[in-house]
């Protein structure tokens, strides 16, 4: 079967998985769903043509469900009886499908799937193997044309991975004189 | 080595597994990383999967029995040294060559190990910034108790 | 065309569950879904048809797909991660103050 046919399936997957993962009351399911769901597009990446970016999604989406499992699990174990606002749901439905209705007509100006216009990887697949001497292509964008982008990258996961260590440090409590 | 915690973390069937599968995936992890300019993978895939192998020790053992053999300020350390070390080698880059985080070093013959520049070398570098960054925020995570009462 | 259509649709999921849910944990859910549809949008458009994964092997001249959206969206994965590290630790310590992950009953300023 072609590319587009498979595509379609996982697309069709995922959309579904995710308005599951929305939907459903308990939360230990619904952070389950949504690992499934990454984990479908982690197989779309290998359908098209990134191997580099399937392992990445892949290791990436685990340890995202083992931080949200770690850190919700536990505590929503009380029956949740939260009832949704009736109106705000319609109307939010109501804009959003309009939305995606008016925005068919501009996806008619993309080029169609399968037929990039970008001229610019041309360069950079002939020319690759030469100038850095790497056989991997895409690292050698991230780590030699573009290495500027990977060191802001690293600097702002960095400074995720630091505000996430300053919210969860055990603060001390000053003990109240008695007076 | 002596288990000085025998009643925390999982059963016995899991440690005694955790035994054999935690070099693995450490082993699988170093090669991803070492072979980054050559077959998919690179830094952050390894940083990742050898970040994995340490929590995967801390899920079956406890994680008091981790932090007695690790110390926690040696990661901070480790982490904040490998992001100094990219910014060094860019410096080092801009002296040689007159441009920042310039290629400095030989480029090789392609398809071999030894081979494109300092890409082996920065891949290590991320590897560890990574890895030892989100191993901190799942044991900090592991670690936070809300106060009852 | 319809790929892309598809693709806009996974992302409007998000953003229903972002402003219509109540519960906090769902809100970061949405935000999760977002994320995946903007990377499957960008890996879309750099496919070629016919083409293979862009890495080079000796003595074989084969058209590949295009390598510099692919670099884009590393990077986007791995911040993604670290913004949801960041979300559920600030929900953790919301939850440990207010008692609850109930957005409409966390309105009073402290302090």
């Amino acid at each position: 079967m072609p590319v587009d046919v498979w595509l379609y399936f996982i697309l069709g997957f995922m959309i579904v998985g995710s308005i599951a993962c929305l939907e459903i009351k308990n939360i230990l399911s619904s952070i389950i769903t949504i690992g499934v769901v990454g984990l479908g597009l982690s197989l779309a990446f290998l359908f098209l043509g990134a191997p580099d970016l399937a392992l990445v999604q892949f290791v990436f989406e685990i340890l995202c469900m083992i931080i949200l499992i770690r850190a919700f699990a536990k505590r929503s174990i009380e029956v949740r009886a939260l009832r949704r606002d009736v109106p705000e749901t319609i109307i939010a439905i109501v804009i959003l499908a309009s939305i995606f209705v008016l925005s068919i007509f501009a996806f008619k100006d993309l080029p169609s799937f399968g037929k990039p216009i970008v001229r610019v990887a041309e360069r950079y697949l002939t020319q690759a193997g030469v100038e850095t001497g790497s056989q991997n292509i895409v690292t050698s964008v991230i780590l030699n044309y573009r290495i500027y982008d990977t060191l802001g990258e690293v600097t702002v996961l960095f400074t995720a991975i630091l505000g996430a260590l300053t919210v969860l440090r055990k603060t001390g409590r000053k003990k109240r004189h008695a007076e | 080595m002596q288990n000085n915690f025998p009643n925390e973390g999982m059963s016995v069937i899991v440690k005694t597994i955790t035994r054999f599968t935690v070099w693995l995936i450490f082993l699988y992890g170093l090669y991803i990383v070492i072979h980054g300019h050559l077959s998919p993978g690179g830094g952050f895939a390894g940083g990742v999967i050898i970040a994995l192998s340490y929590v995967h020790l801390t899920l079956a053992y406890g994680k008091n029995f981790v932090l007695a053999r690790v110390d926690k300020f040696a990661m901070h350390n480790l982490e904040a040294l490998a992001g100094i070390l990219i910014v060094l080698t860019g410096i080092i880059g801009l002296y040689v060559t007159g441009h920042f985080l310039a290629n400095f070093m030989g480029i090789g013959e392609l398809y071999t190990l030894i081979s494109a520049g300092y890409i082996p070398m920065l891949n290590i570098f991320i590897c560890v910034k990574v890895g030892m960054g989100l191993y901190l925020v799942f044991y900090y995570l592991a670690s936070f108790k809300t106060q009852e009462g | 065309m319809i790929l892309y259509i598809m693709c806009f649709f996974l992302f409007l999921v998000g953003v229903y569950g972002t402003i219509t849910k109540r519960d906090l944990i769902k809100i970061i859910l949405g935000i999760g879904i977002m994320g995946y549809s903007v990377n499957l949008f960008l890996v879309l458009l750099a496919y070629r048809t016919g083409a293979l994964a862009p890495i080079l092997k000796k003595g074989f001249n084969v058209t590949m797909v295009d390598p510099i959206p692919q670099a884009m969206v590393l990077t986007s994965i791995v911040i993604e991660l670290g913004i949801t590290a960041l979300m559920a630790a600030l929900a953790i310590r919301i939850y440990q103050k207010y008692d609850t992950f109930d957005i409409t009953k966390i309105r009073r300023l402290q302090g």
